[in-house]
């Protein structure tokens, strides 16, 4: 249950208690999330929401960076064969430097 | 270890630990919060849910763990108002709408879940919404980890840490535990190319002799985490010590209501103290928790112990190591190896 999912806000309003609120959809989904703890979002920005709180906005280069490693493993595993697999495990990817 | 039940998910289903060569062992960590709440808390929930007038409000994953004798389901077929919801949120919507009546929230979680709760009472506290009160059974995973450190049995050598939990709390409260205990502490995601990447970042860190706290997850997680969101927790919790499930009491380790929010405490109100339990003998959750051992070393583990008669909590919740085990075929797997001429 600690999970947290990652939605884009498409709403963001103030509801009559005075509670800055907003809207996410998650793939398709849209929920309501409390945007209390996430003062400098704004509409299209990705959040992770968890229990119906935006925690954090989601870095959209880091998240770039992310998907293409897992694009770089994709490729790995395509050009796999049992001979390759030594050297597919040692040329793993690898952070950029900084 | 991965810390985070969610992590514990990701690796089962995808078959991480079988990949990776078989000098790294993972073992599965005490951070499936459904997992931990104690047996106590488990039937203080009951006691309150039974009361009349009561709306019982809880996540979805508490309703079928077993307390002392019955859980949240059977007490609901018996006809306790017990709902589920989405969001702390909702229950000050269920509490308005209903005045007549005593709307608890089943307050369980980790630090990702504790600014939520946090927020629910905050804005009860603020518009006078008298009949909503909190159960808080907060956990703490710093001092989870230290106590496994401790330990006369303790095996690990490094920790993925918790993505969540840090996008809340940041990470320099792990950088001491690292220093301390010379363990490297790798703040790791959920996606299985994450959980890669932070296997990867520990097993260097180990080559090198090295213990120090890297971030694998800064798409989300920054060092100093999300502050507002630290605020209001400290504004309405203090740390207490708790007790959890299968390990027993760890010292600083949960979160509970502060003085002046006692109005909206359940555990005051309800009176519901004096509750003596008892664990299945079977049940080796604890040291499951701990990572000492695999859900497959349990004796009950896919008989007697199933998702649908669970012994132990961490068959409850999905998160929970020996149900990711059962869910992905694992208990199959011990029975065909025990078969297997050797
Ligand atoms: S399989 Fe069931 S009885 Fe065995 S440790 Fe897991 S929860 Fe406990």
């Amino acid at each position: 249950m600690c999970l947290a999912i990652p939605g884009k806000l498409v709403e963001i309003s103030e509801n009559a208690e005075g509670v800055r609120m907003g809207k996410a959809n998650f793939g398709g989904i849209v929920k309501q999330v409390c945007l209390e703890y996430t003062p400098e979002v704004n509409m299209g920005d990705y959040v992770l929401v968890h229990v119906g709180f935006a925690l954090s906005k989601v870095d959209e280069e880091e998240a770039v960076r992310t998907y293409k490693l897992l694009e770089a493993m994709e490729q790995l595993s395509e050009l796999d064969d049992p001979e390759a697999e030594e050297p597919v495990a040692k040329d793993s990817p690898t952070r950029p430097p900084p | 270890m991965e810390v985070c039940g969610g992590q514990t998910h990701t690796i089962v289903k995808y078959g991480i630990d079988h990949l990776l060569p078989g000098e790294v062992e993972l073992v599965h960590g005490p951070g499936c919060p459904v997992c931990v709440t104690s047996l106590e808390m488990i039937d203080k929930a009951h006691a309150i849910a039974r009361c009349p007038d009561v709306i019982f409000c809880s996540f979805g994953d508490m309703l079928r763990v077993p307390g002392s004798e019955f859980d949240l389901l059977v007490l609901k077929s018996r006809g306790a108002d017990v709902r589920v919801v989405y969001s702390p949120m909702d229950c000050l919507k269920i509490a308005r709408a209903n005045p007549g009546k005593k709307v608890v929230f089943f307050a369980i979680g980790f630090e990702t879940t504790a600014p939520g709760n946090a927020m629910a009472v905050w804005q009860a506290h603020r518009q006078g919404i008298k009949n909503f009160s909190v159960l808080v059974s907060h956990v703490l995973v710093p001092p989870a980890m230290e106590a496994i450190l401790q330990s006369p049995l303790n095996r690990v050598q490094g920790f993925l840490g918790p993505g969540h939990v840090c996008t809340v709390m940041g990470y320099h409260e792990y950088e001491p535990i690292a220093e301390r205990y010379h363990v490297p502490i790798v703040v790791t995601g959920f996606e299985p190319m994450d959980l890669l990447e932070g296997v990867l970042m520990t097993l260097r860190q180990l080559e090198a002799g090295t213990a120090v706290v890297e971030n694998q997850y800064p798409r989300v997680v920054k060092r100093e985490g999300n502050q507002a969101a630290q605020d209001l927790v400290k504004k309405v919790f203090e740390t207490c010590d708790r007790k959890w499930r299968g390990i027993g009491s760890i010292p600083r380790s949960g979160y509970r209501l502060r003085e002046e929010f006692y109005e909206h405490d359940a555990e005051r109100l309800f009176e519901v103290d004096k509750i003596d339990t008892q664990e299945p003998s079977v049940c080796i959750s604890g040291l499951v928790l701990q990572g000492v051992k695999k859900p497959h070393d349990c004796p009950a583990f896919g008989k007697q112990c199933t998702p649908q008669h669970p012994l132990g909590a961490t068959m409850v919740s999905a998160e929970g190591a020996c149900a990711a085990y059962y869910a992905y075929g694992r208990h199959l797997e011990a029975g065909k190896k025990a078969l297997q001429p050797v």
